[in-house]
């Protein structure tokens, strides 16, 4: 076992940008593997449900040459987790064009290794009829019916796909949905190095330059692990890691700063001392394990609910704003006289009021002298929505009100064509845990030629 | 004298913990400004409950954070993100009402 190893992240997401600087300098640092987190649940149900990145194409592609570059100058082996976003089957299959079609162009070859994520739906089934399928966040236990309803499901993987790929000799990575900690602790701990130092790093390491200061911009950090703590540090000489960034990190989109659940178990942070090593780098130690009774591993589904379609519009007249409740009362029942309203949903989205935060908004009233209002409507299908929206926006425009003055329209439009299509929507309706016996179970591995 | 949180934490934020948990974070600028506000025990669930019009059930976690000199709310949203009807898909512009909320304090 070695005495150090060390991370690169050259980024947060894949497809976000790596500051040619910051790779530069950490490439100088000798990183024993470059590992990179392309996914997230964060921007929404769509692009799991639809099977869709959600970077754009020529980010992605440049940040992924970016990467291979000195991979295969210098044979550093790559590590991506949660390919293309999602993590599923398109999403894998998407990376792995871009990622050919850089390989081909440049003549790069390297030992790849796929690992699929997407969770078989008779599978599944069979997992809830055996009791293996438990709710997280939410009281829902997940149905067959639920398992039907979805357009896909992933399950996200732990260390152990990223641990036998390796083993198989790939030199480029491509894992469809993981845990973004395993990405990067998978080298670390088939080096021997502990595991919850390993995960633990990870999860700093998986939002690339986040944990330093000052945050702004996707970058670069790097991890040095050892044997009782590991270092973190961003290579962009403008950036430092302090207690207080690194420590904050901790903190960010999870609901316990003091534990990370993980398959298998969990890291603990209880104990975790974080202590400034240099002026621009931070040492973390005393983060543990605590292993978990059962293996299991987190399960995402996203179901299609019709199409979106919608319109934008302002709207100027005090005498209008005064009333705007009854006003949109009257559209929707304007509406539901042609379309009755059990087929699609009709909604408006008041900006100026509560268009930010709906039900949480505590300012009922409204302090402006305009308003912005997104009109949506979803149905089953696209013409139905396109339908219904149209007539709702021709409502919404020539519909009076009491003390109208303003007859010739209700609404200010800043494009034409006013209506959009927005496509397909989806709702997350699988967010569960499943138990299984093996942790590679539900990871094929191929190894292919690039 | 009272200041609002907005006013002597360093971070007010938002965002969401997996799809179906909204997280606020309030993060101080030194230790002794995080211990001040710890004492005073102005968050607990029907706090933040009131301030965002839900069910103290809906408050799941208040969380100190000693390490980062930090307090962490955990909120149930009040659907998935994304899911028809949504404001906020990433959760982002819901700390307003944290923030401005006000306790008593004194310059020290």
């Amino acid at each position: 076992m070695p005495d150090q190893m060390t991370i690169l992240a050259p980024e947060g997401m894949l497809g976000y940008g790596i500051p040619a600087r910051s790779m530069e300098e950490g490439l100088k640092r000798q990183p024993d593997a470059l590992a990179v987190d392309a996914g997230s649940t964060d921007p929404g149900p769509y692009y799991l449900g639809a099977g869709v990145p959600f970077t754009n194409r020529r980010a992605f592609t440049r940040d992924l040459a970016t990467i291979l570059e000195p991979a295969n100058a210098r044979r550093i082996p790559v590590l991506i987790g949660s390919a293309g976003g999602g993590g599923g089957r398109p999403h894998l299959e998407y990376t792995l064009e871009v990622y050919r079609e850089i390989c081909r162009e440049r003549g790069y070859r390297f030992r790849t290794a796929v690992i699929g994520a997407e969770v078989d739906k008779a599978w599944l089934k069979r997992q809830i009829a055996r009791g293996r399928v438990s709710a997280l966040d939410i009281a829902t236990e997940l149905t067959e019916a639920e398992v039907d309803r979805s357009a896909r499901i992933v399950a996200q993987m732990g260390v152990e796909p990223f641990l036998r790929a390796l083993d198989l000799g790939a030199e480029v990575v491509i894992a469809g949905r993981a845990c973004d900690a395993a990405v990067m602790a998978a080298p670390a701990m088939r080096a021997g190095f502990d595991r919850a130092l390993a995960y633990h790093m990870g999860k700093i390491l998986e939002c690339g330059g986040a944990a330093a200061y000052p945050r702004h911009g996707s970058d670069s950090l790097l991890g040095v692990i050892e044997r009782d703590a590991f270092i973190v540090e961003p290579p962009n000489p403008d950036k430092i890691c302090t207690v207080a960034s690194v420590a904050a990190h901790s903190l960010y989109e999870r609901s316990d700063p003091y534990r990370l659940a993980l398959p298998g178990g969990a890291v603990d942070l209880t104990h975790t001392r974080f202590e400034q090593h240099t002026p621009r780098a931070v040492r973390v130690g005393g983060t543990r394990w605590v292993p978990a009774p059962a293996y299991t591993l987190k399960l995402e589904g996203a179901a299609r609910v019709g199409f979106r379609t919608l319109t934008l519009a302002g709207v100027r007249d005090p005498l209008l704003i005064t009333q705007l409740d009854a006003y949109l009362d009257n559209v929707r029942t304007r509406v539901a006289e042609t379309y009755p309203p059990d087929g699609y949903r009709l909604l408006f989205h008041v900006y100026g009021r509560d268009g930010v935060m709906g039900p949480l908004e505590p300012v009922r009233e409204i302090r402006s002298h305009e308003i912005g209002l997104v009109i949506e409507v979803i149905a089953d299908d696209p013409d139905s929505s396109a339908a219904i929206l149209a007539l709702a926006r021709s409502a919404a425009l020539h519909v009076t009100y009491p003390g109208r003055k303003a007859i010739a329209g209700n609404l200010a439009f800043p494009f034409s064509p006013s209506d959009l299509k927005a496509g397909d929507a989806y709702e997350f309706n699988v967010h569960h845990l499943v138990t299984v016996d093996d942790p590679l179970e539900l990871f094929p591995i191929e190894m292919v030629e690039a | 004298m009272r200041r609002t949180i907005g006013e002597i934490a360093k971070f007010v934020t938002s965002k969401n913990a997996g799809p179906f948990l909204l997280t606020l974070d309030v993060v101080f600028p030194d230790e002794a400004t995080y211990r001040r506000f710890k004492a005073l025990g102005a968050l607990d669930r029907a706090t933040v409950a009131r301030l965002y019009g839900i069910k103290e059930d809906d408050v799941l976690k208040i969380i100190e954070f000693d390490p980062a000199y930090a307090m962490k709310v955990t909120l149930r949203r009040p659907w998935s993100s994304g899911a028809v009807g949504e404001h906020d898909v990433y959760g982002a512009q819901q700390h307003v009402p944290l923030m401005q909320h006000t306790v008593p304090w004194q310059e020290a």
